[in-house]
């Protein structure tokens, strides 16, 4: 068994033919018995939840999995609804939830008593890339230009969009201005499409969209990508717009403003859930990951494939734990007492 | 004119019998979910969503908004027969729609809200089609200062219209601010008022106190009276549609009124529940029978259901054009949409041209197909009022119960329904008004976190709600509808001075 | 309040409850005051903070209930009144309690056995109706339901040992 996990444990940048053909004659074992509920930990139309209804499609469509399964949202407290949820769901097999950065943000904001310790870790889907976006007619050909304008401005003239407060949007503003000097207002909006919109109309300076969420408006030409937020570029070559791809676009370091970081989309399970039954959606969610749909939806978000599983995938979100406390504690978003 | 082409090519894609079979099928799904409390529009979007992938896009996103229509179609109908909203935008057809069914006219109030449905949609598909890319422009305009603007004036256009104690209208909206402050604060990520208790993280959901404030308390109220609804005697022959719409042409200024304030809400996007409360609160300000509204209007159900019906359909404009779902079906769609392959935004109507007029010429044949559908079935809903007393109550205390849980699949969503039918019966007779109490549930958290926004963006500066023209104008309008009722009084004592 | 009704004995005078009322509002808005005041109630330098509008609400909320107070406490003649009469509050209770006992059941045996047993019981004991009557009522109503939410739309509802026993919980 453990064979099966290292081997999905590779980068699978390119979920080949080989991953398929390995034998999960093992994890087959245990299937759900009933409906399998799919919860999101945000609101209808936000990124998780279009990956989550996307892979519930794909489930469908492709009659991965006998018994149906339902999404179901629950965004309230910056998620923590959803997380309590799964956190009470003791050894229930048949909920799985779709996690984003609030994963570790919303905890650490607000006090709420949850870690991600509390779930049982399935799979990373992949992760999500920010980019710093501002309006296509503004004069900014890199991100230097943009924070050097920033800077002159004066600090909080130039704003800043993003979804939610004191979550992941917030915190790419605060390493970015902690890296330059510049100092932005922050202006936390409900959702990723309210953000570009926002930014479309100009009534912020920039925002750090997922490419998803401002993919629409950058093909329209209303919206320029100055530079990602990532150590390494976009893998995507296809022409997004007349003349660039998605992997045209600098990252931030090259464009002198060092800051990166990617979002998890991963899924986890309710606590103490068998061996088993765990192996069943490991499995599921890799044959969801091979699939034309998933791959075509990938490219069109621009997502950075990594999938992880078992150990790796359990030391990395050790790893991402410490960094947003570190990146939260020195923004000062940290709840009294944590 | 390239748009008339375009939509009649639209009307050939749409114009199939295989499609207009999936728009009756829609519509019919669509007034169950708009009926039951505990189906929302997203929720049956969602869950028929991947019944539509075997079919062609065009076909399937048909399907999908007929089932929208008959979910806007359907809410008002629950509203009108028990006080009980199926939806949280038919909240302010309770207000008249009800007394309506009270006196025996239930029929008439449902042929007046369908039908009013229909002609704000129909105002507002015109809309779409030929003022999309104008339109588009417009709703970029809106920033938070503007939004807040325009949540002050639903509030002003609303306030003051309810009657009795002016004390009590304070304290019944102070009420409902402090409900909506309940939970996660979204602008500093402070959790708020809830005290530890994990149940409160999410807030107050609207569709929960409605249900107990409006629906429970109702049936609590009727008790008092003995084992009957009152208004069981109602006609429930076709006659009635005849009679309406006889009588609806006289409100043809209410109706055009509560369109534009419909489509307005829609774009901007405010969303339907707002468009409703201020198209009534409008009606009631303009209209010559105004001081009567609440005891049983056609124009009180006439308002609320043509602005609601006519943001419900503009507010799929900015979805399609800007990528921002007016709605949480809204939202739902959009997912539909991508999952397809399209990628809603500024290109879906340069790229996929089939498909978008195939959708503009199904809203203007789904909703036709929707009013069909629910007329016909007027004297089906208006003879559930003959059922006996002792059967429908707890038949419909259990769908409340229903409706409650599936809000956040909790229970104690239901026992607080209770808590607010209790709260809903014990106001109601001591003469707190609850519309206040609603719409600042409502609309409270929006307006304040587009308050802080605005500041946030302005750092503290209060003059950036008179910083441009626009935002001036929606604010000013505000004011005057505030002190409209000053004004009127000073306007008659001066013409009886004269 | 129909015109025999006066004559009948108020369970509870429109006075008390004026009074009862208010004070509730008063401690609810207090509550919101105190807790606004928690987590910082000032104008900061970029507009308010978190507090500060549920503050002032809560501030309103009991100044208005103060005032409701002080004008029930002074209004003799509206106060005598009944708010409910000992007959209208029975009738009431006859379908509040059911209700409550309903919700409750849910908790334990899930939402289609609680409200099979609800229907039958209101239609026989309020309604008069046979079992014969009562029970295919009750069980249609439950299977319209199940088909309804839990085949046609997926949506999970409460569930107890007997969903549990068919397999479905």
């Amino acid at each position: 068994m453990f064979r099966n996990l290292k081997t999905g444990a590779l980068v699978a940048l390119v979920a080949g033919a080989a991953l398929a053909a390995a034998p999960m004659a093992d994890a087959q074992a245990w299937e759900p018995t009933k409906t399998v509920e799919f919860i999101v930990p945000a609101g209808t139309g936000g990124g998780a939840d279009q990956m989550a209804r996307l892979i519930d499609a794909i489930i469908k469509k492709n009659n991965l999995m006998k018994q149906p399964m339902v999404v179901v949202n629950k965004g309230g407290g910056a998620g923590a609804e959803g997380f309590l949820e799964v956190k009470n769901a003791k050894g229930d097999p048949h909920k799985i939830i779709i996690t984003l950065s609030n994963l570790f943000t919303t905890p650490l904001a607000t006090g709420i008593p949850f870690n991600w310790k509390d779930l049982t870790p399935v799979s990373m889907m992949a992760l999500d890339q920010f980019i710093l976006w501002v309006p296509a007619d503004t004069p900014y050909k890199s991100a230097k230009d943009y924070v050097e304008a920033a800077k002159k401005a004066g600090p909080g003239k130039f704003k800043m969009g993003g979804t939610g407060s004191k979550q992941e949007d917030q915190i790419i503003t605060v390493a970015l201005e902690k890296q330059t000097g510049a100092k932005f207002t922050y202006i936390p909006y409900k959702g990723g499409g309210e953000v570009a919109t926002q930014l479309v109309g100009k009534h912020v300076e920039s925002t750090v969209n997922n490419p998803i969420e401002a993919v629409s408006q950058w093909r329209a030409g209303q919206l320029k990508p100055l530079c990602v937020f990532d150590d390494q570029r976009l893998v995507y070559k296809g022409k997004v717009t007349e003349t660039m791809a998605w992997s045209d676009i600098p990252t931030c370091k090259e464009a002198g403003v060092d800051t990166d970081y990617v979002m998890l989309r991963g899924i986890f399970m309710a606590p103490s859930v068998t061996e088993e039954q765990r192996n069943y959606y490991v499995s599921l969610l890799k044959k969801v990951r091979e699939t034309p749909e998933w791959k075509e939806f990938m490219e069109k978000g621009a997502f950075n494939q990594t999938a992880l599983i078992g150990d790796d995938y359990k030391a990395w979100l050790q790893k991402e734990e410490q960094r947003h406390y570190q990146l939260m504690k020195e923004a000062g978003f940290l709840a009294p007492g944590k | 004119m390239e748009e008339i082409n375009s939509l009649l090519h639209g009307f050939s894609v749409a114009l199939t019998p295989f499609n207009l079979m999936l728009m009756f099928v829609g519509v019919v799904l669509g007034v169950l979910i708009g009926v039951l409390p505990g189906l929302g529009g997203a929720n049956g979007v969602a869950i028929l969503l991947p019944l539509t992938f075997t079919m062609p896009p065009t076909s399937a996103i048909i399907m999908l908004s007929c089932i929208y229509w008959g979910a806007l179609f359907g809410g008002a109908i629950t509203s009108i027969l028990f006080n009980i909203p199926g939806e949280p935008w038919s909240v302010a057809t309770t207000f008249d729609g009800y007394p309506l069914a009270q006196k025996g006219r239930a029929g008439h109030a449902l042929t007046a809200a369908f039908t009013s449905s229909f002609i704000g949609a129909l105002i507002a598909v015109v809309v779409i089609t030929f003022l999309s890319p104008v339109v588009a422009s417009f709703a970029l305009k809106f920033g938070p200062p503007e939004y807040f603007a325009v949540y002050f004036l639903t509030f002003a256009a609303f306030v003051g219209m309810s009657k009795g104690q002016a004390w009590k209208t304070i304290s019944s909206m102070m009420i409902g601010f402090a409900l909506a402050a309940v939970g996660l604060d979204s602008v500093t990520g402070q959790l708020r008022l809830t005290f530890g208790f994990m149940e409160l993280l999410q807030g107050f959901d609207f569709l929960i106190a409605v249900i107990g404030l409006f629906g429970i308390g109702e049936i609590l109220l009727t008790l008092e009276e003995g084992l009957a609804f009152k208004g069981a005697n109602a006609r429930i022959n076709l006659k009635a549609v005849i009679e309406t719409w006889r009588e609806l042409p006289r409100y043809w200024l209410t109706s055009l009124r509560s369109s534009a304030v419909g489509c307005f809400m829609g774009i901007v996007p405010g969303g339907a529940t707002p468009a409703s409360f201020m198209a009534y609160g409008v009606a009631k300000r303009f209209s010559k029978d105004g001081d009567r509204f609440g005891t049983g209007q056609v124009e009180g159900v006439v308002a609320p259901e043509t602005a609601a019906h006519a943001a419900g359909t503009s507010a799929l404009l900015p979805m399609l054009t800007l990528g921002v779902p007016g709605s949480p079906t809204a939202a739902v769609l959009l997912g539909g949409l991508l999952i397809w392959g399209l990628q809603p935004g500024p290109m879906l109507f340069v790229e996929q041209k089939d498909f978008v007029w195939g959708l503009i010429a199904s809203m203007y044949l789904g909703n036709i197909a929707g009013l069909i559908v629910v007329l016909t079935t007027v004297p089906l809903f208006a003879a559930i009022l003959r059922i006996p007393f002792s059967i429908i109550a707890p038949i419909i205390l259990v769908i409340c119960a229903i409706g409650a849980y599936t809000v956040h699949t909790s229970m104690f969503d239901v026992w607080l329904m209770l808590v607010f039918g209790v709260v809903g019966y014990v106001f109601k007779k001591l003469d707190y008004p609850l519309a206040p109490l609603v719409l600042a549930l409502v609309l409270g958290d929006r307006a304040e976190s587009s308050f802080r926004q605005a500041l946030l963006g302005s750092q503290g500066e209060l003059a950036i709600f008179f910083s441009n023209g626009l935002v001036g104008t929606i604010m000013t309008l505000g004011i005057l509808m505030l002190v409209w009722p000053l004004v009127s009084a000073a306007l008659a004592r001066l013409r009886k001075a004269a | 309040m129909s015109e025999h009704s006066r004559h009948e004995r108020a369970a509870v005078s429109y006075r008390t409850m004026e009074l009862v009322v208010a004070l509730v509002i008063f401690v609810f808005g207090a509550i919101v005051v105190y807790d606004s005041a928690r987590i910082g109630a000032q104008w900061g330098d970029d507009g308010p903070q978190g507090g500060y509008f549920p503050f002032y609400i809560g501030l309103l909320t009991c100044l208005s209930a103060v005032i409701i107070f002080a004008k029930a406490a002074f209004d003799a003649a509206r106060g005598r009144k009944a708010f409910v009469t000992t007959s209208q509050l029975a009738m009431v209770l006859k379908l509040f309690v059911p209700t409550v006992v309903f919700v409750g059941l849910i908790e334990f045996t899930g939402i289609y056995a609680a409200s099979t047993i609800f229907i039958t019981f209101f239609m026989i004991w309020l309604g008069k109706y046979s079992w014969v009557k009562a029970v295919p009522v009750a069980i249609a109503v439950n299977l319209a339901l199940f088909l309804l939410f839990e085949v046609w739309f997926k949506v999970p509802l409460p569930k107890g040992p007997i969903e549990a026993a068919f397999g479905l919980a």
